[in-house]
């Protein structure tokens, strides 16, 4: 399977690379770790002029965390999130979620901008960065701007994003309490049929406050405020499950694919949506 | 299109060629430096027939353009041993009958190396885990897993003996 031809760039910094994507317009495209879109491209249901290759941009593969904020630039990689110490000291969760993303050698390559900018319904780390709470950076030809991971998706494959903006960084807050990134797939490098991100912090037994995002479940990530509200105030009781996984399946739109018709993805939702939620209380 | 010029240090060796951007590694590696150790299995970045190492990664080289690779240092199996000298992972392959068909094995055993360096004690479960990125339709993996686990006791004692 060989790709229609197309003129491959390596910019040295951000700058460079924003300035290619303004010259070059709609002809061009960014490359991450590549293993959503050289899939495509082989496969010619992406066919492009220019490759932008951002693997020489030394200050897009920045991990820091200082005074309770995680950032990671881009171009980290998944199995950059697994082996950082600091990471899993400050946001436990990223270890847990990447360790479940495709496999070793794609975890290699694949980076948490590609998975969070290229809005695949698929992808784990929209969700879990909705359930933090993250901020993403973009930069374009007029500068730097911000977005909620939760305003950012729009529909499949539709984002915020502009065609002559690079996101740059993902920044959220360190966690505290509880965790737990559940995901169902069918086999190992799987996309998940239904995955869950939850977040608890709990005093005495009763959650103080909860958030959750589903993977995977409707055309973009979807993070339930109501879900959330069901728990807080509880003992995480069953009553209480019930509530929050009733409240989350009223915000979801699966649709039938060849992983299973909706009525199937709406029970399975339930099913590791409790399974987060219970071990997530565990550990708050 | 016009052609790359594109260096990479392939099994220790400096490597020079011309290439269109959008070549895949596993072409180059296999059509250009007749290197035909990594296979081509799916194509699709499932099977890690192609896995070979670049800067210190197992990649499915059938997933990574020959320009990404320009300025790598690439190891494939022909890098690990021959058959004058086997490595002690291509041993223990033949000794616990880690391979049958064989198409498998050059990325099997080019990704176990790489899990070996970063987990030299790896458990059964790590060795599963780490190697899903790599099929076998053959063996039903137990003598893979039994192949690691046993080459990565022999380079331990081999690295105590050295001490």
């Amino acid at each position: 399977m060989i790709p229609s031809a197309f003129e491959y760039h390596r910019p040295a910094d951000v700058a460079s690379a924003v300035k290619l994507l303004a010259e070059l317009g709609d002809d061009a495209r960014v490359l991450a770790g590549g293993h959503s879109l050289i899939p495509m491209m082989k496969l010619r249901m992406a066919e492009l002029e220019h490759l932008v290759d951002l693997q020489a941009v030394a200050e897009l593969k920045a991990i820091s965390v200082e005074d309770g904020t995680v950032s990671l630039g881009a171009m980290v990689t998944q199995h950059d999130l697994i082996d950082s110490e600091e990471l899993f000291r400050a946001a436990p969760i990223l270890r847990e979620t990447a360790l479940q993303i495709a496999d070793p050698q794609v975890r290699y390559m694949g980076t948490i901008g590609g998975n969070v900018a290229n809005g695949d319904p698929g992808n784990d780390m929209p969700g879990l960065m909705q359930c933090l709470g993250a901020t993403y950076v973009l930069e374009g030809p007029e500068g730097r701007r911000e977005v909620a991971a939760r305003d950012f998706y729009e529909a499949a494959y539709m984002t915020d994003r502009a065609d002559d903006e690079i996101l740059v960084q993902v920044r959220f807050a360190a966690t505290t309490g509880g965790y737990a990134y559940e995901k169902q797939k069918r086999k190992i490098g799987d996309y998940a049929t239904a995955a869950a991100a939850v977040l608890i912090e709990a005093e005495g037994g009763t959650v103080t406050r909860a958030s959750i995002a589903m993977t995977n479940v409707s055309d973009t990530p979807v993070w339930s405020e109501a879900a959330a509200d069901a728990l807080t105030g509880t003992t995480c009781d069953d009553a209480a499950l019930q509530a929050a996984v009733d409240a989350m399946l009223a915000d979801i739109d699966p649709q039938e694919d060849n992983r299973g018709p909706i009525e199937f993805k709406r029970h399975l939702a339930g099913v590791i949506l409790q399974r987060a939620i219970a071990r997530a209380f565990q550990r708050a | 299109m016009s052609k790359m010029h594109i260096k990479m240090t392939v099994n220790g060796q400096k490597k020079e060629l011309l290439s269109e951007p959008r070549q895949l590694l596993i072409h180059v590696l296999r059509e250009e430096l007749g290197l035909t150790g990594p296979h081509i299995g799916c194509e699709t970045s499932h099977c890690g027939a192609c896995t070979v190492e670049m800067n210190g990664k197992s990649v499915k080289s059938c997933t990574v353009f020959a320009a990404q690779a320009d300025g790598a240092e690439v190891t494939t199996i022909e890098g690990l041993g021959n058959p004058d000298g086997l490595h002690v992972l291509q041993e223990m392959f033949k000794e616990h009958h880690g391979l049958q068909c064989g198409f498998c094995t050059p990325g099997m055993i080019t990704r176990a190396h790489r899990l070996l360096q970063e987990n030299p004690n790896p458990t059964e479960e790590e060795v599963r885990f780490g190697m899903a990125g790599n099929l076998c339709r053959c063996t039903g993996y137990q003598n893979i897993v039994k192949a690691i686990l046993a080459a990565a006791a022999e380079m331990n004692s081999a690295k105590e003996a050295a001490q």
